[in-house]
């Protein structure tokens, strides 16, 4: 939810405040605070009918996705999934060091696959700008190809057939992916700064190098920054991959816990402790770009 | 060109498994996609609470962990399905998320000022959603729910390494038989290409018939 959707579902209650004496309007407050109220080309501002009709409708709806989650931990506790046996892999040395060795490489993985296709990008997105015809087609082909192409077939190639380390494949071929998806990104980015800017910097007798690197580079990257940070979070997703060509990181290092008969196969357990670090990395970095974007918006507006 | 006639069942073999994973798991996609979007846009809290919570979570799982987690955890709680299944649910599920927001940034284009003009007519909820919501946030969804297909169509690669016959899983059988593994990687990309440029071309020509000049 945005700063400014929040502000403006305060503006209204308190408003209402004013009016309302009985307790509907002051509950209906509270709901609405739990998730941004988006649309309103769907329905108008709830009256007390309505607002009690939510209600029961939120309480249902609230019993049928508690029952859901119930039903789930029932199943869990029913196989057996929080017996001491299945969890007391975890609190062997070994394990553990196990698992933290595979983080570090998911994240050594990732930050190689992102500057090496922050570097990808910048390369081809000034060859798709240049003024050279054959260098424009040659950086708009190998950067439509790769974006065509599944990252998982790159990966397997160049696995396979070039015969690598998993790591350098998985490093290739997320960079090639990526560094072509953030090639559009910075092409985009460089397009979207108005025409007027470059003009005025061309006639003032700037260099077509000087006209990108001190007027349309510096503007673009903010207009940019959040589509980048979200393509470098697909980069991070996509390092799970490197679990299929046994590169040894998080996951796959999860899987061999998860396989081993001697913790009597905790899959369930070690998907329990795996998924939250993943998705925790992703959504702080997707909340990063987030955070610049709306930053970036109110900045444009005070400017 | 050998390596594809010699090897035309296992290339055509493949080639219909990621075509009816892609097309099954794009059904379930956006059946629940569409189902999330609502979530997300009702007036009752819970529901958008849960329409966030789903699209927050699958969006940032890595979907390698979505299939591991499905195809091997879901056994051991008991639940048994075919191997196809578990990567469609996989797939299905992790694609729903991108369309839940294709769908709900389309309603929220429309303005606010149309479903006012549709209630001051006198129209129900429904009249306003059938006649007037749906119809204009349908055009701008086209393109976004377009390029999310076609990132499943990639995506369904994963599950090949999940014991599904799908296209990228060929290359095993190829290499066994000690084809060129260059020349086998080729023909695959095509297969590839030839989905996913279908889906464009899908696409583009249903963006181009309900264009509405503005």
């Amino acid at each position: 939810m945005t700063g400014s959707q929040m502000g403006q579902a305060d503006q209204v209650d308190q408003a209402k405040d004013g009016t309302a004496k009985d307790g509907t309007a002051k509950a209906g407050r509270r709901m609405r605070r739990q998730g941004a109220l988006e649309s309103t080309a769907l329905y108008d501002e709830p009256g007390p009918k309505a607002l009690a009709r939510h209600r029961t409708y939120g309480i249902v709806a609230s019993l049928v996705l508690a029952g859901i989650v119930a039903w789930v931990v029932y199943k869990l506790f029913d196989t057996e999934q929080f017996t001491a046996d299945k969890w007391n892999a975890f609190t062997y040395k070994g394990i553990q060091e196990l698992l933290l060795r595979g983080l570090g490489n998911t994240l050594r993985a990732f930050a190689w696959a992102a500057v090496l296709s922050l570097v990808f990008g910048a390369v081809f997105a000034a060859g798709r700008l240049s003024d050279h015809r054959v260098v424009r087609w040659f950086s708009t082909l190998v950067v439509e190809f790769f974006r065509a192409m599944p990252v998982l077939v790159m990966i397997f190639f160049i696995f396979i057939a070039l015969k690598t380390e998993p790591r350098i494949a998985l490093i290739a071929g997320l960079t090639l992916y990526n560094g072509s998806v953030l090639a559009e990104v910075f092409r985009a980015g460089v397009h979207a700064v108005p025409r007027g800017q470059s003009e005025a910097a061309y006639a003032l007798g700037m260099r077509k190098t000087q006209v990108m690197s001190y007027v349309l580079i510096p503007q673009g990257v903010r207009t940019m920054l959040p589509a980048i940070i979200s393509q470098l979070v697909v980069a991070l997703k996509d390092t799970s991959l490197g679990f299929l060509i046994s590169y040894e990181e998080f996951l796959y290092a999860g899987k061999q816990i998860a396989t081993n008969l001697d913790y009597s196969l905790p899959f369930i357990p070690v998907v329990m402790v795996i998924a939250p670090v993943y998705i925790g990395m992703c959504m702080a970095l997707s909340g990063l770009a987030k955070w610049i974007e709306r930053r970036g918006r109110r900045s444009k507006r005070t400017a | 060109m050998n390596v594809l006639f010699d090897n035309w069942d296992t290339y055509w073999e493949g080639f219909l498994g990621t075509l009816k994973l892609t097309v099954v798991a794009s059904a379930l996609a956006l059946a629940l996609g569409v189902l999330v979007a609502a979530c997300r846009v009702s007036p009752v809290a819970p529901m958008r609470v849960f329409g966030a919570v789903w699209v927050n979570v699958l969006r940032n799982t890595p979907l390698t962990l979505l299939f591991f987690a499905v195809v091997l955890g879901l056994p051991r709680f008991g639940v048994v399905m075919p191997f196809f299944v578990f990567a469609v649910l996989a797939l299905g599920c992790y694609t729903s998320a991108f369309i839940c927001e294709a769908v709900r940034s389309g309603i929220n284009t429309v303005p606010a000022g149309q479903g006012e003009a549709a209630r001051s007519l006198g129209m129900t909820f429904g009249q306003t959603l059938g006649l007037i919501v749906l119809p204009q946030a349908f055009r701008a969804v086209i393109p976004p729910i377009g390029s999310t297909l076609i990132a499943l169509a990639k995506n369904s690669a994963i599950a090949g390494s999940f014991s599904v016959v799908e296209l990228l899983g060929t290359y095993r059988t190829l290499n066994e038989l000690g084809f060129s593994i260059v020349w086998t990687f080729v023909w695959i990309a095509v297969g590839y290409l030839i989905i996913t440029l279908s889906i464009s071309a899908a696409f583009g020509l249903m963006e181009k018939h309900w264009k509405v000049a503005r």
